[in-house]
């Protein structure tokens, strides 16, 4: 009869979840490329920071809360402050005329609202590429 | 071929093309003003009133004519629409990108509500294989029990089974909320990028099989854990977000949370990079 394997707990602490934190490894030294996401993706919002405008957002689509924009952060694109668009595939710079604030709650909350302005305007890219190939 | 062997250290990517390539994409200028009105629906979406409501008894309609009927009460201005006798088609409700409550008074069958963007749905029934699949944002609840790939490859949003659910639960997610109240099958979270899925029962082998990132939640016992997921601490910020989830999904909200497993990528797998390819023909 097989013996019975003993069990190995494997757990990781909080401080290597802080993604943006770790230092470079070797490996990432020599692509000059860094492996894995440069902020945590996992942070979860802070309802207290919510935006005037996110809130109408919410409301107007009868939503309990955030969704979807729970997993909007802000990042940074060739070393720019900027928010990923997932319908254009790229990254959307902030303007300079934002200032962001120290908090990265707060920063990830304006990043929620130009999101969702970018995405609703009728200069957003998908707007052209609807009327190029719209089938139906 | 560049030879691995020859190249110094510090070329060794350069020499590759490494840093003359573009990894960014094509920068596209496109210039919008924040400040412009407030919109917060796509541009060229129907305008629909929640209170503005409606039935719709697809029993002798094929899943297409039922999904440009829904289409066409929505430019009507409908927000509420209520389908009477599913009768467990498939492919219904798919492609929503409104703003919109959307209400199934039976069971779907493969494929119910993929591909949506926005919509709130209730199914006072049962669903198929890969129900929101690739779901983008709203809230989609399902009353009874849900078959496998349950949330397959979805970004955003949030997607509740009040029921058990079947094997490869939020497989390749992206992003969004899945929240389960029964028990959850093999594989789940099995290749999952990012997101999170929440399970008040217990789940089967294999679970978060090959994840990148994201988290998993059990409240249950576990059956095993699949290649590369590890326990982790829960925190209290964890806690305050998992009572606020489950009073958004209807269920478990007298759920002891502080007793869940907090399961995460152990990041053993973040190895594969540009370089990799090139590395491997070369030792060919």
């Amino acid at each position: 009869m097989a013996k019975k394997k003993k069990k190995i707990s494997k757990s990781i602490t909080l401080k290597d979840q802080q993604l943006g934190k770790k230092k470079e490894t070797a490996r990432e030294k020599m692509i000059g490329q860094s492996i894995g996401y440069r902020y945590d993706v996992n942070l979860l919002p802070d309802y207290t920071k919510i935006t005037p405008f996110l809130k109408k957002y919410v409301e107007a689509m009868g939503w309990d809360d955030l969704n979807w924009l729970e997993d909007v952060h802000m990042g940074y694109e060739e070393g720019r402050p900027a928010v990923f668009c997932r319908n254009a595939n790229g990254w959307v710079t902030i303007p300079k005329s934002i200032k962001l604030p120290n908090n990265q709650q707060d920063r990830d909350m304006i990043a929620r609202e130009l999101l969702v302005k970018f995405q609703m305007s009728p200069k957003h890219p998908l707007v052209d590429l609807k009327k190029a190939y719209l089938k139906f | 071929m560049a030879n691995l062997k020859t190249v110094s250290k510090k070329s060794k990517a350069q020499s590759m093309g490494m840093h003359s390539e573009v990894l960014t994409g094509r920068t596209q200028q496109k210039f919008f003003n924040p400040d412009e009105a407030e919109n917060f629906y796509y541009f060229g979406t129907h305008d629909v009133n929640f209170n503005k409501r409606t039935e719709l008894d697809v029993k002798d309609m094929t899943a297409p004519e039922a999904n440009k009927e829904i289409d066409n009460l929505m430019s009507q201005g409908y927000g509420t629409i209520v389908i009477k006798n599913p009768q467990g088609k498939h492919s219904l409700g798919v492609g929503i990108l409104n703003k919109l409550n959307l209400i199934f008074e039976g069971s779907l069958g493969y494929f119910g509500m993929g591909s949506c963007d926005g919509p709130i749905v209730r199914i006072n029934g049962r669903v198929g294989w890969s129900c929101a699949e690739n779901l983008m944002a709203g809230k989609v609840v399902i009353e009874k029990n849900a078959g496998s790939c349950f949330g397959a490859a979805i970004r955003g949003g949030d997607l509740i089974c009040k029921g058990s659910v079947g094997a490869r639960t939020g497989i390749d997610m992206k992003g969004g909320t899945i929240i389960i109240g029964g028990d959850a099958g093999a594989f789940t979270g099995f290749m999952m990028q990012r997101g999170r899925i929440i399970i008040l029962g217990n789940v089967g082998i294999n679970l978060g099989d090959s994840m990148y990132d994201g988290t998993i939640f059990v409240g249950g016992e576990i059956g095993s854990y699949g290649s590369d997921a590890v326990d982790a601490e829960l925190t209290k910020s964890d806690q305050e977000w998992l009572k606020r989830k489950l009073r958004v999904a209807e269920i478990g909200e007298k759920f002891d949370v502080s007793k869940m497993k907090k399961i995460v990528a152990g990041k053993k797998l973040w190895n594969y990079d540009n370089l990799e390819p090139t590395e491997k023909k070369g030792a060919i």
